[in-house]
């Protein structure tokens, strides 16, 4: 199944493969209840990933075009406006400047990010430029960022959403489902978000800063795979912690275990905390290391960040001139 | 296009650690070394000379100088010429010298990280992340030992001069783990670098000078087995440290019996890894990678024997052989790069034709990738599909090999873990924060790491037990190794006795003395005795003549009796008590043949029956006191340096002041929790036998004390070939001590050996404390990293 909604292109670099949704399945607490984390271990390996995997000149350059296509292009601010939306748009598009692209040698190969990520009232103006660019257009949605409002607001949320033009949905779970170990509400909320979906794609936000413990955030992501989560999705970025390496490596080993479990492949997305290139490409090993290849698409992987390709603009830079760059040689998103 | 293939395939890149400084630094010294002696390089034209090679390419890197019996000396004599100087510094000066060696490493870590890695193989960024910095910390924090070592270790001197002996799998930190608390504690030493790695140690010759090492202090010299030996059985060393195989350690245990010498060994390992069901298990797969692909498995305490919960066998093994095919292993320098090569040609072939013989015997193994024979890249490999008698399960491969067994229980588990000859580490895996505390006591070794392995800190004590050797290296236990009882009184030999007639002196009842074993007194089972004689040579009493056969019933004896040593300390002190109570019933008894046997006046006597009942209250009041330490290493988590009963103490008692001496001895070690065979003086066998009435009478539980007299030399010989003994104290003569250290080896128990007369046992200073429960004990390091 394509990711592929209402007329909009598919992203020239995204991978060609087809990937299988991932359907969900019954609620089975045994595939979770057992589970444990050991945070010191799991912190362990976190730090691993940049002592023992070098990427350095060409095959950095390469990683780092490749992390623009998967990057979700975020803006959530309270000031957000028709405007500053079309400006993002605009960046997501043409993420390097024609100079830089000369110099790296891209010639007409598209690079873009993989999608935007708005706010509800921001869809319309955002869709209106992404029309025909084939960037897939995410919309955070299910009361952004707590996810206390009524359950049946929230669904029509996704209605909404849906409608007004976004092909991916970044909904949040309810922490308090996890934190009193309700996870069948849990599995009921989440597989009800994903049929109000539809076709759009559904990434569940475990908002990991607010779960307590890395077990706790194992056993979520299970529930919210099972319910049938395209992504699951660290942080929305409001948390005062938001993605880090260990939560990550988390939720990616849970991913492992599903497919093991299902054979269905779910995405990952952290958000929030990848600001820059160094962090970037720590995450991007630890998926090449935990997952493999194929979790380096924007099927299977995304960054939720705002500030990140900046970076990369400079280090791309830096590769092609020899010298660093400074942030105003770059346009703004 | 580059970038875009680069862009699909998103290939790490190949991070070359340039070896230019270092390949300049060699050349600087012409690629050649003699020996560091006096602070100053010894060359001899005539001297046999060795290559040292890189293990990735076989590249000759330099050449050195093999010692002979004159570097040697030299050497030795150099260390204990700089040695008054060196104690006269004090703690500040010796710190001060200690803190410019770790400030000065530390302005050289590149280039000894890429010498570390060019000489052994082993990955830049081991060397650079591990070995080097876990170097400088050594330094560092033993710095700080020798400035409080006065206040800390009051009743303790230096040792003197050290003799060390250190491996090829890490060779600079090795080198740290041994010349720092040496110096610290006020001894010089002699170092030998293993012959196939001895660059960073040149480097580190340079480092002293540039450091302001007085020059003797450190001696550092080249040389294979050869020059080993010469070292370890020098008369002008005090102690010998060596770090390597259990063979070699066995040997020089051999070597130096008799002399007199301390003597701590750390050597190898079969070290069970443990996963419970219950554990995170993709937190145990990387807890295995860094158990056994850490250094090419070339690691002491490598986790290389896999024990799995059956529940989760199949489970594990399928995530720990994905897990395989991301290792990656090539060229050492590259910091891509999770394992380089073996150490040697040697070394591969030895790991190669291991695995090749020992899978003759069945088993399947399972590699991800090929071996390069060229460049001694022996792959990652697990073996599975084998039973606990199998080869490759029982004996040390010292490469990147794990063998995986599964178990049942959890009582299965610890027993499959001590069912190794070794006994020096072991980790355990479990988020059942009630199993891991109660399996790590279980397991014999010296240290255990929970839901963690391989982790190293100066401020933790490192070594192990059974064939993996004794003494510790790290911490405040570590310092003991290289420190001596100060303030001992060496006593005049008794004289000796002139024996008269076998007639009797009393006129009371006949009273027979049997053995004491297994809480029976039983008949010797050779059927003899032989006659014990007053100070003025008359007979007072026969005792049993033992043989191997009694010490083999007092042995067995004592195993049954393993519930002392998990009893509460406050149970121990409470029998203490009780014999110190029922001792004191029979005061005017022990007096009076005190007397007999000792020829003392009755002040004499009386002095030391008080001493005697002293010393069981002091024993009593340790038994719950001589508490373990939690050690200051710098992560989230708590390492528990724990004090555990040796086991099974075999203890010869000295012929000075025959009751206290013995009393002292019996209490110290049932304070924390031995069992003890004990062989008594042959002269004053009877007080001794005389004890058992007390024993009987003090709810002690059968088995915890045996007593066996006869031949003293017969006896402590066959208790120091025993197996199943942990340690041995031995006070006696020293045709005696050198049997009883050199038959030692044959299970390298631990031994503490004296003169008959080294010190006054009336003297509390001399004949009881810490030093006596410091010897009844191993210190078991149990790591626990926390946090959820």
């Amino acid at each position: 199944m394509s990711q592929q909604v209402s007329g909009a292109k598919v992203v020239p670099l995204h991978d060609k493969q087809t990937l299988a949704r991932n359907p969900g399945m019954e609620f089975d607490a045994d595939c979770f209840a057992n589970l444990q984390v050991n945070r010191s271990a799991t912190e362990r390996r976190a730090l691993s990933y940049g002592s023992r995997r070098s990427i350095k000149r060409e095959q950095q350059a390469a990683w780092l075009l490749k992390a623009i296509t998967l990057i979700d292009l975020t803006t959530l601010a309270g000031d957000d406006t028709a405007a500053r939306v079309r400006r993002l748009c605009a960046k997501a598009k043409n993420p390097l400047s024609q100079n830089l692209r000369q110099q790296l040698g891209l010639k007409d190969i598209p690079i873009s990010t993989a999608a935007v990520c708005v706010y509800h009232d921001m869809i319309k103006p955002a869709a209106q430029s992404l029309t025909g660019t084939g960037i897939h257009l995410a919309a955070v949605s299910t009361g952004f960022p707590a996810g206390l409002s009524p359950l049946p607001l929230r669904l029509k949320e996704i209605d909404y959403a849906v409608a007004d033009g976004a092909n991916e949905i970044d909904i949040v779970i309810s922490r308090r489902h996890v934190l009193e170990g309700n996870w069948r509400a849990l599995y009921d909320e989440v597989k009800a978000m994903r049929e109000a979906c539809g076709e759009a794609h559904i990434k569940t936000i475990l908002a990991t800063g607010e779960l307590g413990t890395l077990t706790n955030i194992a056993k979520a992501s299970m529930v919210c795979m099972m319910a049938g989560a395209d992504f699951i999705k660290t942080s929305t970025g409001k948390e005062t912690t938001n993605a880090t390496l260990p939560v990550s490596l988390t939720m990616v080993r849970a991913i492992r275990e599903y497919l093991a479990m299902t054979d269905y492949k779910v995405g990952f997305k952290p958000a929030g905390g990848v600001a820059d290139t160094k962090t970037a490409l720590l995450y991007m090993t630890m998926m090449k290391e935990e997952l493999g290849l194929r979790w380096l698409q924007p099927d299977l992987f995304r960054f939720g960040a705002s500030s990140l390709l900046g970076d990369i603009e400079r280090q791309l830079d830096h590769f092609a001139s020899g010298y660093y760059s400074a942030a105003y040689r770059h346009s703004m998103g | 296009m580059i970038l875009m293939d680069n862009f699909n395939n998103l290939e790490y890149s190949s991070a070359l650690e340039s070896s230019s400084e270092a390949q300049a630094w060699l050349a600087e010294q012409n690629t050649h070394f003699g020996h560091f002696i006096n602070g100053s390089w010894l060359h001899n034209e005539t001297a046999d000379i060795m290559p040292v090679t890189n293990p990735a390419n076989t590249e000759q890197l330099a050449t050195i100088e093999l010692a002979d019996a004159s570097v040697v000396d030299a050497a030795v004599a150099a260390a204990q010429k700089a040695l008054p100087a060196w104690q006269a510094l004090g703690g500040m000066g010796r710190a001060k010298v200690l803190y410019a060696l770790a400030r000065s490493l530390q302005k050289h870590t590149r280039l000894f990280a890429v010498l570390e890695t060019l000489d052994n193989g082993k990955p830049i960024r081991e060397s650079r992340d591990a070995d080097v910095p876990l170097a400088v910390r050594h330094f560092y924090h033993h710095a700080g030992w020798a400035k409080i070592q006065a206040e800390e270790f009051a009743d303790y001197q230096p040792v003197g001069v050290v003799g060390q002996i250190i491996p090829w799998n890490f060779p600079l930190l090795m080198l740290a783990w041994k010349i720092a608390p040496a110096l610290a504690m006020g001894n010089t030493l002699v170092i030998k670098p293993a012959e196939q790695t001895p660059l960073t140690a040149m480097l580190f010759a340079h480092l002293c000078v540039q450091a302001g090492v007085p020059a003797g202090v450190v001696n550092i010299i080249n040389g294979a087995g050869q020059a080993g030996a010469l070292l370890a059985a020098h008369e002008g060393v005090n102690k010998v440290a060596f770090t390597g195989s259990t063979p070699v350690g066995k040997a020089i245990r051999q070597a130096t019996a008799g002399q007199g010498k301390k003597l701590s060994l750390e050597l190898g390992g079969k070290s069970a890894f443990i996963v419970f069901e219950d554990a995170d298990l993709d937190a145990a797969v990387e807890g295995i990678v860094d158990a056994i692909w850490f250094n090419q498995g070339e690691v002491c305490c490598a986790g290389s024997r896999l024990l799995v919960q059956a529940s989760v066998e199949q489970r594990l093994i399928a995530k720990l052989k994905e897990r395989m095919q991301n290792l990656s292993y090539g060229n050492p320098l590259d910091k891509s790069v999770d394992i380089g090569a073996l150490v040697s040609q040697e070394q591969y072939q030895r790991v190669d034709s291991m695995v090749t013989s020992g899978l003759e015997t069945g088993g399947e193994l399972y590699q991800t990738c090929e071996a390069n024979i060229s460049a001694n890249y022996y792959p990652p490999s697990l073996i599975t599909d084998v039973e606990t008698s199998h080869p490759l399960v029982q004996e040390e491969i010292f490469g990147p090999v794990l063998v995986a067994i599964s178990f049942r229980t959890q009582s299965e588990a610890v027993s499959l873990a001590n069912n190794s000859r070794f006994g020096l580490a072991c980790s355990i895996w479990s988020e059942n924060i009630n199993r891991a505390l109660d399996v790590a006591p279980k397991i014999k070794s010296g240290v255990v790491w929970i839901n963690t392995h391989n982790q190293f800190d100066a401020a933790c004590g490192f070594g192990g037990v059974k064939e993996s050797g004794f003494g510790r290296e790290g911490g405040r236990e570590g310092l003991y190794e290289y420190l001596k009882p100060a303030g001992l009184k060496a006593q005049k030999p008794l004289s000796k006795i002139k024996e008269r007639s076998a007639r009797s002196l009393s006129d009371n009842i006949d009273h027979t003395l049997k053995f004491y074993i297994g809480g029976k007194q039983v008949r010797p089972d050779s059927g003899h005795s032989q006659p014990v004689y007053s100070a003025k040579g008359e007979v007072v009493d026969w005792v049993g003549s033992g043989n191997r056969k009694d010490i083999r019933n007092a042995v067995s004896a004592a195993v049954k009796a393993s519930a002392w040593s998990g009893s509460a300390g406050h149970t121990r002190a409470q029998i203490l008590y009780f014999m110190a109570e029922n001792l004191a019933l029979r005061e005017s008894e022990f007096i009076t043949k005190l007397q007999t046997m000792t020829g003392h006046s009755a002040k004499q006597a009386k002095a030391e029956f008080t001493a005697s009942i002293e010393r069981l209250f002091t024993y009593a009041a340790w038994a719950d006191k001589y508490d373990g330490n939690v050690h200051n290493v710098p992560y989230r988590g708590v390492t528990m340096a724990l004090p555990e009963a040796k086991g099974i103490l075999a203890i010869v008692t000295p012929e000075q002041s025959p009751l206290v001496s013995s009393i002292s001895l019996i209490a110290a070690a049932l304070a924390m929790g031995n069992r003890i065979v004990l062989v008594a003086n042959e002269r004053f066998a009877n007080l001794i036998l005389d004890l058992v009435q007390v024993l009987e009478t003090s709810d002690m539980p059968a088995g915890v004390v045996n007593i066996v007299t006869g031949s003293r030399q017969d006896l402590a010989t066959q208790l120091a070939g025993h197996a199943e003994v942990d340690g041995i104290w031995c006070w006696a003569d020293a045709e005696t001590i050198k049997q009883v250290e050199y038959t030692s080896a044959e299970n390298l128990k631990t031994t503490w050996c004296h003169d008959d007369n080294d010190r006054d046992w009336l003297s509390d200073k001399q004949g009881e404390g810490k030093e006596f429960l410091r010897q009844a004990i191993e210190v078991k390091n149990i790591w626990t990293p926390y946090g959820d």
